[in-house]
C-alpha cells in the first residue's frame, strides 16, 4: 500500500513524475485561464458599486490566495525536511519561493491598482496588505539567503529554519496590524470588504482560481525538476538522462 | 468593442492589472523554464568534461 | 544545567566588558539615529512629541539589530561555538544564556538611555516610565529573535545587509506594540493593554525562539 510513496521518495522516479505531471497541469491552466478571462471580462455583469473596477478581482484574489498558498507549501515541506531529513521535500520547498514571490508582486500591484479608484489611494496600512508585504520580505530573505549560502544541503536547512519561523509569525503580524488599525481606523476602509458576489460573478472567479492553482503545480513541477537534478547531478540515473536526452529536453 | 475596453470609465485600471498580472505569470514561466534548461546544459557539459578526462 | 547557563553567561559578560567598544557602538548608534529625526522633520516641538515614541523604538531596534552581527560571528570564527555544540548540556540552554548576555548589554542599556531621548524629543517627564517598561518588555523580543537571524548568517563574511532583511520583518510585532504603547505613555494613557502583548510576544519568543537558534547553529557549523 505505501508503494507508491517509497516509489515517489525515490529521486528519478520523482523526478519522472514531474516530468509527466507538468504538460498535464500546464495545459489545462493555460484553458482555465481562456475560459475564467472571457467570464470574468465579458460574460459577469458590472458589479452596482463599483462598475467595471471590481473586474480586477479575478486577478487579484488568485493571486493573494496563491501567495499564501505556496508560503504554506513551502513552510510545510520545509519542516518535512527538517523532521525527517529528506531531502526531496527541499526540493519542493526551494522551488516554491521564486513562484510564491511572482504570486505576491502581482497581488500587491493588482491591489494597489485597484485601491487607488476604490478608496483614492494606492495603499492603506491595513492588516491584509503589510501581512502580504511582510509576505513578499519573507521569500526575498529566503531567496537571498539561499544565495549566500552557497552548499546546497547547508542552504536547504537555513532557509528552512527561517520558513518555519515566518509562518509562525504571519498571523502574529496580522493580529497585530490588526489591533494597531483598531485604535485609529481610517474610514475609507469599509470598501474593502468583498461585496457578497452574485453566481455570474462568481464562476469565473472560482475559474482564474482553480487556473491559478494548476499554474502554480506546473511551475512547481518545473522548479523541482531543476532542483532534482541539481541536487543528483552525480547520481548515474541524471547522467544517463542527460546522455539519451538531446537539447530540447 | 470601445465600450469594452473602456470598463465603464476604469480602463485603465482594470487592463494595468490584468497586463501586469500575465506579464508577471509569463516572465516566471519563462525564468522556470530557463533555470532547467539551463541547469541541464550545464550538467551536461560538466559530465562531457569530466568523461573527457578519465576515457 | 543552571551553573552551565551561568558559565556561558559569565563568560559573555567577560568579553563583552573587555571589548567596551562593540558595547558602546550600539548605544552611540541609537543617540544618532535619534538625532536625525529633528534635524530631518524640523524643530517643531509638537511634530517631535508626535513622532518621539515611534522613532525611539525604531532606533531601538536598528541599534539591536547593529549589535546582532557579532552575536556569534567571533564564536563561530574561534571554534567557541563549536565547542558549545559539542557540550553535555544541551545546546538550545546555553545559546539562551548568550542571548540573554546579548540583551543584557545591549538591550538593557538602550533601556537605561531611553528617559534622556524622551526628554530630547520634548516628551513630557510623566512619559519616561511608559517609555522605559515598554523598551524592558520589548526589547528581549527583538534580542531573542535577533538570535535566530544571527545564528543562520553565522558562518557567512558580509550578512549585515541580509540579517537585516531576514530579521526587520520577524520584528514588525515588537515595533508595533512597542511604538504604540510609547505613544499612549506619551500622551497620558494606559499602556496596560499593548504592554501585556509585548510582554506576551516576548515569553512567547523566549520558548520558542531558542530551539530555532539551536537548530540554525548546528546548520551554520555543518
Amino acid at each position: 500500500m505505501w508503494n507508491w510513496f517509497y516509489k515517489l521518495a525515490s529521486p528519478p522516479h520523482f523526478y519522472r513524475t514531474a516530468t509527466v505531471l507538468e504538460p498535464w497541469l500546464f495545459w489545462p491552466a493555460l484553458v482555465l485561464l481562456a475560459i475564467g478571462l472571457y467570464g470574468g471580462l465579458v460574460m459577469a455583469p458590472a458589479d452596482y458599486v463599483q462598475g467595471d473596477g471590481y473586474r480586477i478581482i479575478y486577478v487579484h484574489v488568485p493571486s493573494s490566495y496563491l501567495s499564501m498558498f505556496t508560503y504554506v507549501t513551502m513552510a510545510v515541506t520545509s519542516a518535512i525536511g527538517l523532521i525527517w531529513r529528506m531531502k526531496l521535500a527541499f526540493c519542493v520547498a526551494a522551488a516554491c519561493a521564486p513562484i510564491g514571490a511572482a504570486f505576491t508582486f502581482m497581488s500587491l500591484t493588482t491591489g494597489a491598482i485597484w485601491g487607488q479608484p476604490m478608496w483614492g489611494t494606492w495603499w492603506v496600512w491595513d492588516p491584509r496588505l503589510t501581512s502580504q508585504l511582510i509576505l513578499f520580505f519573507l521569500y526575498l530573505g529566503y531567496m537571498f539567503l539561499r544565495q549566500a549560502l552557497a552548499e546546497t544541503r547547508q542552504a536547504d536547512r537555513a532557509s528552512g529554519v527561517l520558513a518555519v519561523v515566518g509562518v509562525v509569525n504571519i498571523p502574529i503580524i496580522h493580529f497585530s496590524v490588526e489591533w494597531w488599525n483598531s485604535l485609529h481606523q481610517p474610514a475609507s476602509l469599509s470598501k474593502l470588504e468583498t461585496p457578497a458576489i452574485a453566481g455570474d460573478m462568481l464562476w469565473p472567479l472560482l475559474v482564474m482560481i482553480l487556473a491559478y492553482q494548476l499554474l502554480m503545480l506546473a511551475l512547481l513541477m518545473t522548479g523541482i525538476r531543476a532542483q532534482v537534478l541539481e541536487r543528483e547531478k552525480n547520481a548515474r540515473w541524471v547522467g544517463e538522462l542527460l546522455d539519451t536526452t538531446g537539447h530540447e529536453a | 468593442m470601445n465600450e469594452f475596453f473602456a470598463m465603464g470609465g476604469y480602463g485603465t485600471y482594470v487592463w494595468s492589472a490584468y497586463s501586469i498580472s500575465f506579464v508577471v505569470l509569463a516572465a516566471t514561466v519563462w525564468f522556470a523554464r530557463r533555470n532547467l534548461a539551463n541547469t541541464r546544459e550545464r550538467l551536461k557539459r560538466q559530465r562531457l568534461s569530466k568523461q573527457d578526462r578519465t576515457p | 544545567m543552571i551553573r552551565a547557563f551561568f558559565m556561558v553567561m559569565r563568560r559573555e559578560l567577560t568579553v563583552a566588558v573587555r571589548r567596551w567598544s562593540d558595547l558602546v557602538m550600539p548605544l552611540v548608534f541609537f543617540i544618532i539615529v535619534c538625532t536625525l529625526f529633528p534635524l530631518a522633520v524640523g524643530q517643531d516641538i509638537e511634530i517631535l512629541n508626535d513622532i518621539g515614541p515611534g522613532a525611539i523604538w525604531v532606533a531601538a531596534l536598528l541599534a539591536t539589530l547593529l549589535s546582532l552581527n557579532t552575536l556569534f560571528r567571533d564564536d563561530f570564527e574561534d571554534g567557541s561555538l563549536e565547542q558549545l555544540v559539542l557540550d553535555k548540556e544541551p545546546l538550545t540552554f546555553l545559546l539562551l544564556a548568550k542571548t540573554v548576555a546579548h540583551w543584557l548589554v545591549t538591550g538593557l542599556p538602550l533601556v537605561v538611555l531611553s528617559p534622556v531621548l524622551v526628554l530630547a524629543f520634548g516628551m513630557p517627564v510623566t512619559a519616561i516610565p511608559g517609555v522605559v517598561l515598554t523598551l524592558l518588555a520589548g526589547t528581549p523580543a527583538l534580542s531573542l529573535l535577533g538570535s535566530v537571524g544571527a545564528a543562520l548568517t553565522a558562518g557567512l563574511r558580509q550578512a549585515s545587509g541580509l540579517l537585516a532583511l531576514l530579521l526587520l520583518p520577524l520584528t514588525i510585532p515588537v515595533l508595533i506594540f512597542g511604538a504604540r504603547a510609547a505613544d499612549m505613555a506619551a500622551s497620558g494613557e494606559s499602556i496596560v493593554g499593548p504592554l501585556y502583548m509585548l510582554g506576551g510576544i516576548s515569553m512567547l519568543a523566549l520558548t520558542l525562539t531558542p530551539f530555532a537558534t539551536a537548530a540554525a547553529v548546528r546548520v551554520s557549523l555543518d
